[in-house]
Formats: structure tokens, sequence, C-alpha cells
């Protein structure tokens, strides 16, 4: 860039042109996020949707011995995205369940539309380093659910929480987000099974 | 080679344009440096009307004046007209001004593109201004009720006025892009022959640091507003997680632009503090070498800390950790800045002319919003403060002080320069007093308030916190109506005044004060010899 022999306007283009090519760079960085991201959440632990979603399967029942003499408090908690016209609730908003036991719990969901809509539900638990340790043996969040209109069903989870579940935890909330497919979307988890599987 | 170039500028010299072509044809860094200055400063009362109604509201619990999803629009405008319409413009107006006559160049290194990278200005703010207009007609769709940050999925539900921000954000974004491109070029290649890097004054400095941040993250946040846009109208899922998107990709996207953002505020009227500071204390500014190196660093370690913003969205320990202990390392060459002024001023001749009030008052006050950013950036304490009025006070307390009262102080330091007037001295100190005090009774209460955990962008609040919000409302109506003053000040400085010599500050020192004040249309036709 320094090169004192060329004309300043020659100089100016050259540092010019550089600069403009960093520009477009970092134009393309934003964009390199996108994959990057996923990458990046995976070797730090972050919890990126693709996480909580990936690992999804019906899990083998784990031999585990229940701790009778703790409970935890599961509190539920449900959210419908505004442009899926359904009702979707918890049948029970909290239970305290014992580590190591399965238990059950039922979601009702009801179509408002007059139309057959598909949709799926995303699971999250807060607190995040919980994660690991609820178990989900049967839930309507490994597929998507189509409803036609005006249908209302209920949909079961099962669960257990494993007890290994760190002793500090007491309470953790299992946040499900609904959310509308379009016809041509596969569910919202399948795509990213394979990367997430190896966990 | 060189006398072809000089008789054929000399044919642009002898006609000097007058009326709408001067302004609107300028590739005179001089007056485009004016028109920059005068676009900020009508940005800084469009923005200082939308705080002045977020107070009014505030002033007393429950809802009076605005519907809520007006009020969070207010926020949001309020927040983009002052950071991309006035502090930036009136940043790069400085630098438009400053930079040539500071290195003893004739004028920008690319004067078209200067044009340019001004005339875009008026019209992404028309379309930011439409973005806040647009809900108010039938069919306009709902308003901006995100706040600054944009996030999804609430970004991606707005109605069409998201659009209208969207291409304003991507209008201001190649504007700022292109005025760093010029400043740099200028910096790099312009200089006054013997003038060394290590030699520019600190204000070209902070500039050329200021200029590279932008160049690297502004690309980065209109990649992310493309997303956005993306997801809005073409059905792609980056951010929408009905899609297999995540909405907390777009968080890092835009704190990885809006974090170095906070720096591209600081940084030039660090710059601006860097030759007031000596000018009234008599003194060479204090380790040069460290200020650069401070800043440097300041700028590479600021480029990596972004996620503390995000705290509560759930990461890892390890990750929340090492932006912890990145954000903390900051303070330390930011406290170095501070101390290197400190001992300029230290057995100096002072005196205290309006441009030296504001800087001992951002010494004072940025350091201060300082330690409540060391608070702000600690994981656990910030698990309480997110959010919260406590975060509105430590960011107002950086802002005001570290980047518009420097841009005040800068003002006041170049007025004489540019208008060839001295300033009314007694009217400009009248002006600091009541704007650092209406400043302080407005955000210092505000740390109370989100310490007892009044939330921010709320229209409404509980009862217990109305005495404190009652206090910051007056405050702000003091603080907002000063700034008339500033405008009469300017105003009649420019209009007339006592005449200013070439060197209008005794102390001052550097290129820009061997030329006339007000200097020649064209400067430095003839590099100056550094000595």
């Amino acid at each position: 860039m320094h090169d004192p022999k060329l004309a300043t306007g020659t100089r100016n283009r050259r540092t010019a042109v550089v600069l403009s090519l960093v520009v477009v760079g970092m134009f393309g960085f934003g964009f390199a996020m996108v994959p990057l991201y996923d990458l990046i959440c995976k070797v730090t632990g972050v919890q990126s949707v693709a996480l909580r979603t990936g690992g999804e399967r019906s899990e083998a029942v784990p031999m585990v011995a229940p701790d009778p003499n703790r409970w935890v408090t599961i509190k539920f908690d449900t959210t419908v995205a505004p442009s899926l016209p359904w009702e979707f609730e918890a049948g029970i908003h909290r239970v305290e369940v014992v580590p190591g036991e399965i238990n059950e719990v039922v979601f009702l969901a009801r179509n408002r539309s007059n139309s057959q809509v598909t949709g799926q539900a995303i699971p999250s638990v807060v607190p995040w380093q919980a994660t690991p340790f609820f178990s989900k043996l049967e839930c309507f969040c490994f597929n998507k659910q189509t409803l036609v209109g005006g249908e209302r069903v209920e949909m079961p989870l099962r669960f257990m929480v494993s007890p290994d579940l760190p002793k500090g935890i007491e309470s953790l909330t299992l946040s499900y987000n609904f959310m509308k497919l379009k016809p041509s979307q596969g569910g919202v988890a399948e795509p990213k099974v394979t990367a997430n599987d190896q966990g | 080679m060189s006398t072809t170039t000089l008789t054929h500028d000399d044919a642009h010299h002898h006609e000097t344009p007058t009326g709408w072509r001067r302004w609107l044809y300028s590739t005179n860094h001089k007056d485009i440096g004016t028109l920059y200055l005068l676009f900020a400063l009508t940005m800084l009362f469009l923005g200082g009307a939308s705080a002045m109604v977020i107070r009014a509201e505030l002033f007393m619990p429950g809802i009076q004046l605005v519907d809520p999803d007006l009020y969070n629009n207010l926020v949001t405008n309020h927040a983009l007209i002052m950071i991309f319409g006035a502090v930036m413009p009136a940043a790069a107006g400085l630098a438009n001004w400053m930079i040539p006559m500071m290195i003893g160049a004739p004028d920008m290194a690319l004067p078209r593109m200067n044009n340019l990278s001004f005339w875009i200005l008026p019209a992404a703010a028309t379309m930011l201004i439409l973005s806040f207009v647009v809900p108010f007609f039938p069919g306009g769709g709902t308003q901006i009720n995100t706040g600054w940050t944009l996030y999804p999925p609430l970004s991606i539900q707005v109605g069409m006025s998201m659009d209208f921000l969207i291409f304003a954000i991507h209008l201001l974004g190649a504007s700022s892009i292109l005025a760093s491109i010029n400043i740099i070029v200028t910096l790099l290649n312009m200089r006054a022959p013997g003038m060394k890097l290590m030699q520019m004054p600190m204000f070209c400095w902070t500039w050329l640091v200021t200029a590279f941040l932008l160049i690297l993250v502004v690309p980065v946040l209109a990649g992310g507003v493309t997303m956005l846009l993306f997801d809005r109208h073409f059905g792609t899922s980056f951010f929408d997680a009905a899609g297999g998107g995540d909405p907390v990709l777009f968080q890092h996207l835009f704190w990885f632009f809006g974090h170095p953002e906070v720096y591209i505020l600081l940084l030039p009227s660090i710059g601006v503090l860097s030759h007031v500071i000596p000018t009234f204390s008599r003194k060479p500014l204090f380790g040069y070498n460290s200020m650069v190196g401070a800043m440097l660093a300041v700028a590479t370690i600021g480029m990596v800390v972004w996620a503390h913003h995000q705290y509560t969205v759930g990461m890892s320990l390890g990750a929340v950790t090492y932006f912890m202990i990145g954000t903390i390392i900051i303070s330390i060459p930011v406290g170095l800045m501070i101390f290197n002024f400190i001992a300029t001023m230290w057995r100096g001749a002072m005196t205290f002319e309006t441009p030296m009030l504001f800087a001992i008052a951002i010494i004072l006050m940025f350091t201060f919003g300082g330690l409540s950013g060391v608070m702000l950036a600690v994981v656990p304490a910030d698990m309480q403060y997110h959010d919260s009025m406590f975060v509105v006070a430590h960011f107002h307390y950086v802002l005001m002080p570290g980047a518009v009262f420097g841009l005040f102080a800068g003002v006041f330091y170049w007025l004489p320069k540019w208008t060839g007037h001295m300033y009314d001295e007694r009217l400009g100190k009248i002006f600091f007093w009541t704007n650092i005090v209406g400043f302080n009774i407005t955000f210092f209460p505000q740390h109370f308030l989100g310490l007892a955990g009044m939330p921010r962008r709320i229209i409404d609040y509980n009862v217990m916190f109305t005495e404190f919000n009652v206090l910051s409302s007056f405050g702000a109506m003091i603080f907002g109506f000063s700034h008339l003053l500033l405008l009469y000040i300017v105003i009649s400085t420019i209009r007339g005044g006592q005449k200013a010599k070439a060197r209008a500050w005794e102390g001052a020192d550097g290129l820009e004060w061997e030329l006339d004040s007000p200097p020649t249309f064209h400067t430095w036709e003839v590099a100056p010899t550094i000595k």
C-alpha cells in the first residue's frame, strides 16, 4: 500500500479496492456464521434450537433405581406461534416427581381453524443444565402433528428425571413452543438428526 | 505529471460554486463536514423529541400519552436516530472537517465518494422516519415494537414498517462504510510528506481505528438484517424456529456489530479529548504511544466480547465465563486512556473554557458509566440487572459523556476555526451546566429504579417507582430543552461574533491552527513540511 513512487491517485485507488474487499468479505462472514454457529454451539455446548430438538428421540428406559427421598418439581409451559391457529395447553401445570420413576402427563391441543394444519412442538428445559437429565420416553414433539379443522386431541408425554440430576436443582420448567409447519417443510427436528445423534 | 495535476486543480479553484449546487455537488471536505454536522444536529433534535415523549409518558405510572406499541416504537426510533442519525454523522462531520487540515492534505482522498456517503444519509433518514410514520396510516401494519436490537421472532412479525427500517439500515450502513473507506485511504496515503503514522494527531488515530471497526462490523449487521428480510418475505428460516432456524443466531450477528459499535461511537470523542485536554492544560498529551496501543487493544478485544449482551439466553458456563473475563479486561486499556488524560492535566496551567469543562465532566461521568459496566459484565449480577432501567442508566452514562459530550466539546473547540468567530463563552458555560445537571438528574435515579427491579422498554410501572421517575422526567425536561441553547449558540456563532485568531486557543497545537479562521475554501494545496 505504501509505495511512495506511485502517484497518490493510484495508491488511493489500490487502498480503496483492498478495503472494499474487506467489506465484501465481512458481509460473507455474516452469512458464514449460519453454519459456523451450529458448529460452535456444538463445540461449546451453547443450546441452539438445533441441539435442543435434534436429540428428541425416544430413549431406551434407563434401568436406574428411583431415589424415593427426593422430589423434583416439574412445571409445564406452553407457547403457540401466532401463525398457528391452535390452542395448546398442558393438562396439569406442575407435578412433583421422584427421580428415576416414569411419569405421564397429557397436553391438550385443538385446531381452532376449519382447515387442516400441521405443527410441531419444540421443547426446551430451564435451567439448561438439567437438559441431559430430562429424558422423554414418548413425546408428541418427536413428530409433526396434523390436526384437521376443529379437531381436538390429547397428546401424551412420558418422561423420567434422572437421579443423577445435580443436587442443587429442585425445580425445572419444560417449555413447549408449537410452530406451524408449511406444507412443504419437513419436521423441525428431522434435518438435524444425524448431526446430533452422536451425543 | 504533478504540474499537470496542479493546473487541472487550479481550474476548479477559481469557481467557488454557489447556491444549492455548492452543497449538492460538493466534493469539498469542509462543506461536506458542515453538511454532516447540520444533519446530525437535526437528527439530535428528532431523537431528542422522541426521548421527551418517552420521559413524559414515564412521568407517572399508568398509560397516559401513547399506547404501548407506539411507546416501544418511540424507544426503537430514539435509539436508531441517535446512534445512526446523530452520533455517527456528527463524528463523521468532525472527521471530514478536521482530518485533511490536521494531516496537511488538500482534501479527502476520494472526494466524490465523500459526496455520495453524505447524500445517502438524507435518503436513509427519510426511510427511518417513514418506518416510524407508516403504521399511522391505514394498511400501514403494526408499529416496530422490538427496540433497536430488532430481535426475531418479533421483528419477523412486525408489519411493513420493518422493511422500511431494514432498508434504512442498509443505506446507513452503506454510507458509513463509504465514509470509513475514504477516511482510511486519506489517513494512509494523504499525510503531509514526513508525517509518520505515529506522528498523526490523536484524533486521526482514533478515526483510523474507528473506520477499521466500521468496515469490519457494519457488513455483518447488513448481512443479519438481510437474512431478516429473507425470513420475512422469501420463505427462508435463518431465524425462524418453525423452519429449523435459531433466533439466537440473530442476536449473535447483531451484537457482533452492536458491541464494537459502542467503541465506534466512543473513539472519535476520545480523539477530541486528546486535543482539548492538552490545549487547555498547556501541556502535550501524556503517553501518546500508550494511547495508540490502548486504543488498538480496546478495538481488538472489543470485537470478541459481544455475547455479554446475551448472558440470559442460556450459553454454557465456559462461554459466559469467557465473555465475562474478556469484557472486564477491556476496562484496563480504557482505564489507561483515562489515566493518560488525568496525567496530561497534572500540574498543567489549566483554564476552564467550555470544551475543557465538557472534557473534565466526561472523564468523571464516563468512568462512572464504566464502573456500572463492570457490574453488568459480571454474569451472576447481570442476571439481576439484565433488561432493567439499570442498563438504561449505564449505557446513557457511557454514551452521553463518551460520545455526545465529546462531540459537544469538539464542536465548541473547533467552532472558532470553522466559523472564524468565537462563541459566547458565558452562554457556552450556561449550556454546559444546564446540560450536565439535567443529564445527571435524568439518568442517576434510573440506577436505583433498575436495582429495585423496574424493567426497561415497558410503558407502565409499579407505583413504588413513581418518585424516581418523576425526578428523572423532570431532569429530562431540563436536559432536553438545554439543547435549544446549543442551537442558539451555534447559529449565533455562525452569524457573527468576536473574530477568532488563526490559533483560536493559545495552547492549541497542530497543523489545523496554522490555517486562517475560517480557513479558505481550499487549504494545504502545497503540503506543509513536518519538522
